[in-house]
């Protein structure tokens, strides 16, 4: 099956599998925070990152705003989309049961598609193009687009810059704190709220960066765009071990190397691209349930 | 004849060892009793013995007796909890945990799901054999709830009982599943004396009435010293003393472990 | 012999009402069916359906509590199984005109109901399959499991060119017209999944879905009555979804995208999560609903020219529904109740009691 592959073909996909790994990997992290503190798959994470390149587009191919503000309005409105998502849909099932909490998930997702195609039309609008990130430049005999290294080192800095937000700021060891225990935080007086608010904030705001990097490579923006990314990216923070965002960028970085090698080993496998995701995920749940860097959990009894 | 016997079982979590080298055996036809301070390890130790935990290590032995009348040995630790209390082992929980959106009669119903002897389609086709299985599995539901004194509240939801009832339909529900060991995990709990009392003697008439071992967690000393044959008692993991209640009450270990040298007097 | 009569006729006696019901709903079908125009027609069908595949989902996400997300891939298993063995022998040439058909199904047709049957067992052979490492998850990974499962058998279909034509579906399978059909199948689904709740069997679902810690302790097998449920959830499922093809007469892997799904989730919960008569009620009043508000997607509603009606409100109007359902009636219609005899009674009785009260009480305030 292994077609005559050059080592510099073969890095050439490790590098694309790095970026998409990457890419997954920030997507990721907005699963797993929001699982570690309110035990729900957020269904409508996929579909926030859809919003925001919607709003990027419209920013810049709507309003005709330099990219640098769009960039900025973006993140900001996804933010507050997602800090917005969880007041109405998610608190006020707070003391409901949990399936209530998933199926509402799953209506805003649901709600969220079907908004964007009534509003945008069901058609693939033309991402504005960066030429600088997208025309190859040739390092050594392989052609890189600009926008496969500048996705990795983007998303890297983002998980430096998060992963000192959790462990060294306040607001961090809140959110540790509610993800240990959620009753406890809450009597020693954690503001609950506020720290949930501000997970959904920080978990879309990086949705919006990985959607305005995916939209650079992958210019198209349409209104089922989020379906299939959000479920793989849910996938990768299952792989790495939910709750943990560490796991979250390692599981984003196995899901993406896998796939990308698996199509450039055995190209007539591609149509099942998008079932590697989920045949990874059997296969981890089955030997490892708790994911690669997951905690055991115990029941009380 | 023992019944149940566990050897050196170890139960650790993490770094937390919550019960350490326990070894206890139950004569067929006793009441023993597991006393101890809270934390002391008690609830873990019912877990391991009915499966919900797998033992770090160490031998859970139980010796049930077929319809022959023959017992044989089998050592049941980390078998699921459905299997052991198939081999016949129940209890009750703590913290009671019934079906709370179903009736009464319905939760003691579910119990006898283990013994049916007819498939999900002649359940659906409503063959003879599912029908006198249904009416059977009815009959010693409704029967048991008469004993419990619950009759009366069978088409009630189970969770707009009062809570010492709810504690009465634990034990009907435990029944129901044909026991030959009965582990209680604190009956008693919450109750006033008047309705200690009056549980103590229930439990001693189950005990002869159903021909049971029994195996209970218990604060209530008053009761633990008037039923129970053999006595456990466990403190941070260690099993410190064992005997009759007699002993018990005069060993100076156990005194320690309940005034304590420094700390507050267990309830 | 004379036991069997005196039961019966005790029977008779206990259940009147629900027998002259089944015959008035039985008459009910026959007229609808002879007079019906071919619109109508092809919606009563498609809620008979929905009410299979509702019902189905409902066994497993309502009763035995296990959230699971695979109906539209068992449609799938279902509606192509029909679609394969059943059109005729020498359309498939021209059907499959991209690769012919695998030479070991080419010649293979046959009748509607044994392929809708095998439709159903297959897709319960797949549910085993997936059941077997999904089960033992805890439930919200149950959710995505299924529902990667689900897209993974739309995948596959879309991929297997010499089997199911891939992507461009397969036409020309035999329709069926009568209602008889689905309402029939439908009725021995509804009385099948009643009984079978009434049974210990699904005593046991309900005893997983309360607590399953508890369930375990009172020897309920959690794995088997999960599998119990998903087998015959999924058999259900499949043969749903042969109806579903020989009602459209052509299938393609784009019907069974997982939104499908959502279709069924928005039916149950607003029927109520673990209740029979909920589903069947919803599952009509969604299917004629979405009809009903066709007019939403009109760019000319109520001869206006309004720029809000255009396509795709009527499905915002519907996630929307389904939102408004979850935060203010999480319980749905029905809740875990059932549209019993004795609860039509005391809704009536506590309405009347509430009627005679505000009368009651509007006189206190005339003769003030």
């Amino acid at each position: 099956m292994v077609v005559g592959m050059t080592l510099s073909t073969f890095l050439q996909q490790l590098i694309n599998g790095l970026s998409l790994g990457s890419l997954y990997a920030l997507i990721a992290i907005g699963y797993t925070m929001v699982y570690g503190i309110l035990k729900l798959i957020n269904f409508a994470h996929g579909d926030i990152f859809m919003m925001a390149a919607y709003f990027a587009y419209f920013g810049i191919s709507v309003f005709f705003l330099p990219w640098y503000v769009t960039f900025i309005i973006t993140i900001l409105l996804t933010m507050l989309l997602g800090a917005g998502i969880e007041r109405m849909a998610y608190r006020p099932l707070r003391e409901a049961p949990k399936t209530s909490l998933l199926i509402s998930a799953i209506g805003v997702s649901f709600l969220l598609e079907n908004l964007a195609t009534y509003l945008f039309s069901g058609k693939p609008q033309a991402f504005p193009e960066f030429p600088v990130m997208t025309t190859p430049i040739f390092v050594g005999g392989l052609s890189i687009q600009p926008v496969s290294i500048v996705i990795p080192i983007v998303a890297f800095f983002l998980m430096t810059v998060l992963l000192f937000i959790i462990n060294k700021t306040k607001v961090g060891m809140a959110m540790r704190a509610v993800s240990v225990d959620y009753d406890t935080a809450k009597l020693m007086g954690i503001k609950i709220d506020n720290v949930i608010s501000s997970t959904f904030a920080i978990g879309s705001g990086l949705a919006a960066v990985g959607a305005l990097l995916w939209c650079m490579k992958y210019p198209s923006v349409l209104p089922l765009m989020g379906v299939v990314p959000g479920l793989k990216c849910f996938i990768a923070a299952v792989i790495g071990g939910i709750g943990n965002v560490k796991g979250a960028v390692l599981g984003g970085l196995i899901l993406g190397f896998s796939e990308v090698l698996m199509v450039a080993f055995f190209p007539s496998l591609t149509g099942y691209r998008d079932a590697v995701a989920f045949i990874i995920l059997i296969i981890i749940l089955l030997f490892l349930p708790n994911g690669i860097l997951g905690k055991k959990q115990v029941e009380k009894v | 004849m023992s019944l149940l016997k566990t050897e050196n079982v170890i139960m650790q979590f993490g770094g937390v060892i919550a019960v350490n080298d326990l070894n206890i055996d139950i004569k067929k036809g006793e009441l023993a009793a597991l006393i101890g301070p809270n934390g002391a390890g008690k609830t873990t130790a019912f877990n391991v013995i009915t499966g919900v935990y797998t033992p770090t290590s160490g031998k859970v032995l139980f010796s049930p007796t077929d319809n022959g009348g023959v017992a044989s040995e089998i050592d049941i630790s980390g078998k699921r909890p459905d299997k052991i209390t198939g081999l016949g082992i129940a209890r009750t929980f703590q913290n009671i945990r019934l079906f709370s959106d179903l009736s009464v009669l319905e939760n003691v119903l579910i119990a006898t799901h283990l013994n049916i002897n007819y498939s999900f389609l002649s359940a659906i086709l409503r063959m003879p054999k599912a029908r006198n299985g249904e009416r059977e599995a009815k009959e010693k539901c409704e029967f048991l709830l008469e004993r419990m004194g619950l009759i009366d509240l069978k088409d009630e939801k189970a969770s707009s009982l009062p809570y010492g009832q709810q504690r009465h339909l634990e034990i009907a529900r435990a029944l129901a599943t044909n026991p030959q060991l009965l582990l209680l995990d604190e009956p008693a709990a919450g109750m006033n004396p008047q309705e200690t009392d009056e549980l103590t003697d229930l439990i001693f008439k189950l005990k002869t009435d159903f021909d049971l071992t029994i195996f209970m967690i218990e604060h209530h000393m008053d009761l633990v010293m008037e039923i129970s044959d053999h006595i456990y008692v466990l403190d941070f993991g260690c099993t410190i003393a064992k005997g009759n209640p007699n002993e018990i009450q005069n060993d100076p270990k156990v005194i320690e472990a309940y005034l304590g040298v420094d700390e507050d007097v267990e309830d | 012999m004379k036991n069997t009569q005196n039961s019966l006729g005790a029977y008779l006696k206990k259940h009147w009402k629900t027998v002259v019901f089944l015959v008035l709903v039985l008459i009910g079908i026959g007229i609808a069916d002879q007079f019906v125009n071919s619109f109508m027609r092809r919606l009563l069908n498609l809620s008979a359906i929905y009410t299979i595949v509702a019902l189905s989902m409902n066994l497993v996400n309502g009763f035995t509590g296990q959230f699971s997300l695979g109906q539209a891939g068992f449609m799938a298993i279902g509606a192509y199984t029909v679609a394969i063995f059943t059109v005729p022998v020498g359309l498939r040439s021209t059907i499959f005109y991209l690769a012919p058909m695998a030479p070991l199904l080419a010649n293979i047709q046959l009748p509607f109901v044994v392929a809708l049957i095998l439709g159903g067992f297959l897709s319960a052979g797949v549910a085993f399959l997936i059941g077997s490492p999904c089960l033992r998850l805890r439930g919200d990974y149950l959710a995505i499991a299924t529902l990667g499962f689900s897209e993974i058998i739309r995948i596959i279909f879309t991929n297997t060119q010499t089997i199911t034509n891939g992507a461009l579906g397969i036409k020309s399978i035999p329709t069926i017209s009568s209602l008889w059909w689905t309402f029939g199948i439908a009725l021995i689904v509804i009385i099948a999944c009643f009984l079978l709740i009434n049974s210990s069997y699904g005593r046991a679902f309900k005893s997983v879905r309360e607590d399953e810690i508890a369930a375990e302790a009172m020897g309920v097998s959690l794995f088997k009555t999960k599998m119990t449920s998903f087998l015959i959830s999924a058999f259900f499922t499949g043969i749903g979804g042969g109806l579903y093809a020989a009602l459209l007469g052509t299938v393609d892997p784009k019907q069974f995208y997982f939104t499908l799904t959502y279709n069924f989730l928005l039916i149950i919960v607003l029927g109520g999560m673990g209740s029979i008569s909920g589903t069947i009620i919803a599952s009509f009043v969604v299917t004629l609903g979405q009809e009903a508000l066709r007019f939403l997607d009109e760019p000319m509603a109520f001869g206006l020219d309004l720029p809000i009606f255009r396509p795709g409100l009527r499905m915002v109007v519907f996630s929307f529904l389904l939102m408004v359902v979850v935060l203010f009636y999480r319980k749905g219609l029905m809740g875990t109740n059932e549209l019993t005899w004795n609860f039509i009674a005391n809704k009536y009785r506590s309405i009347k009691s509430r009627f005679t009260k505000k009368a009651a009480s509007a006189q206190g305030g005339d003769s003030k």
